[in-house]
């Protein structure tokens, strides 16, 4: 009996192919346990992001104006071409699974390709407009990170020799200048000159709120990209090598699920930061 | 011997037929990739227009058909084992709990807060 399962094993151990897990017994069972478990993953990925998308809701159920104010200070073609961006990446990567699916190595590495480049794209406009934010003082504990990296910080509210300030000291000039415009734009009518720009002091501290939510909920997302972008490196010098075939793809289908729940979070987050009515 | 060589035999049958996945055609891939584009257009649009507190929920209409053809044909959902529709929903049930408790308890202690403000 004993002998028996001995030579079972010892099949099993050198007829499977290298790529075939010994544990599975078909290819598409592994492929399937391989999705299933992406599919929980993505579940934990939509919960982790829940934590974010629930203070966004809170404080936007309450305070409906600092998020209308807000929006003024995020570019929304720059925020549509990088929604634009994404898309595109999603498109290549779901033509590199068909690619990966038909066995077609060429395709895989040119769609992988332009999958690469879009995200990089993505990342530089991102960082273009955080730069903006960056000079005016609009990252809520600035003057923290730049303590932390041994740079001077000069924001408002810095008092040389002491420690930098907690919290958000936005360039209260340049806020104030912007809301105006927005304010101008809407057509809001105001009577008193200095008790508005008391006002609109008082709405510029207030949008720390805004930039603390938009920045953990754009740098959480940054983060996945470039996670993704190492991601989708590994599988495409696995292509490259050749590794994949129709019978094995299941890396490549897998990145590709991560990459699009990636694209599915930023489809919401375009509107509910950029497009506020 | 004879169970063996049925089970080398096996081994060997899986390398001339692809394992059994949906490979969905390109001009499909194509279509709805036109489809997020416009779609992204329309919720730009849409925001110049003035339409009170519906802004919002067009918004978010818009952005879940988005969602749900990127779900469907992008991530294959449609063609895929019905178990992983079942964990990819489970999220969003755990997720509208998560919201919807917190945000009814927000509004229902909203005004004590307000109350407790110091004005200055």
């Amino acid at each position: 009996m004993s002998e028996t399962s001995e030579q079972n094993d010892a099949v099993g151990h050198d007829e499977h192919p290298p790529w075939l897990a010994h544990h599975f017994d078909t290819p598409d069972q592994q492929a399937a346990s391989a999705k299933l478990g992406m599919w929980t993953f993505l579940l934990t990925e939509i919960l982790f992001f829940s934590g974010l998308f629930c203070a966004y809701a809170v404080f936007r159920r309450n305070h409906p104006e600092i998020f209308f104010d807000g929006h003024h200070f995020l570019n929304t073609a720059l925020g549509a071409t990088n929604t634009a961006v994404l898309l595109l990446s999603s498109f290549t990567m779901a033509w590199g699974v068909r690619c990966a699916q038909l066995g077609q190595r060429r395709g895989l590495i040119v769609t992988l390709t332009a999958t690469l480049l879009c995200a990089l794209v993505f990342l530089g406009i991102k960082y273009t407009e955080y730069k903006v934010k960056w000079e005016h003082h609009m990252v809520p504990g600035q003057g923290r990170i730049e303590a932390l990296f041994g740079v001077q910080p000069e924001g408002e509210g810095t008092v040389p020799g002491e420690p930098a300030p907690r919290g958000f000291h936005p360039d209260i000039e340049y806020v104030v200048e912007h809301l105006r415009e927005a304010d101008q734009e809407a057509g809001v009518r105001v009577i008193a000159e200095s008790v508005y720009q008391a006002e609109l002091e008082q709405r510029a501290q207030y949008l720390g709120t805004f930039f603390g939510i938009y920045f953990c909920l754009t740098g959480l997302h940054a983060i996945h990209v470039i996670c993704g972008i190492i991601a989708i490196t590994w599988i495409l010098r696995r292509a490259v090598r050749n590794e994949f075939s129709p019978q094995y793809f299941a890396p490549v289908d897998c990145v590709g699920l991560y990459w699009h729940l990636v694209d599915l979070i930023w489809i919401y987050l375009f509107p509910l930061l950029y497009l506020i009515h | 011997m004879q169970h063996e060589t049925s089970h080398v035999n096996d081994a060997h049958h899986y390398d001339d037929h692809a394992a059994g996945v949906h490979v969905v055609p390109l001009q499909v891939l194509a279509g709805i990739f036109v489809a997020l584009l416009a779609l992204t257009y329309v919720t730009v649009a849409v925001t110049s227009i003035d339409l009170g507190s519906f802004n919002l929920w067009i918004a978010l209409g818009v952005a879940t058909v988005k969602g749900a053809l990127v779900v469907l044909y992008f991530m294959h959902l449609r063609y895929d084992s019905p178990f992983n529709s079942i964990v990819f929903i489970t999220a969003f049930v755990f997720l509208f709990l998560f919201l919807g408790i917190v945000i009814m308890d927000s509004v229902a202690y909203q005004p004590a807060v307000y109350e407790l403000t110091p004005t200055p």
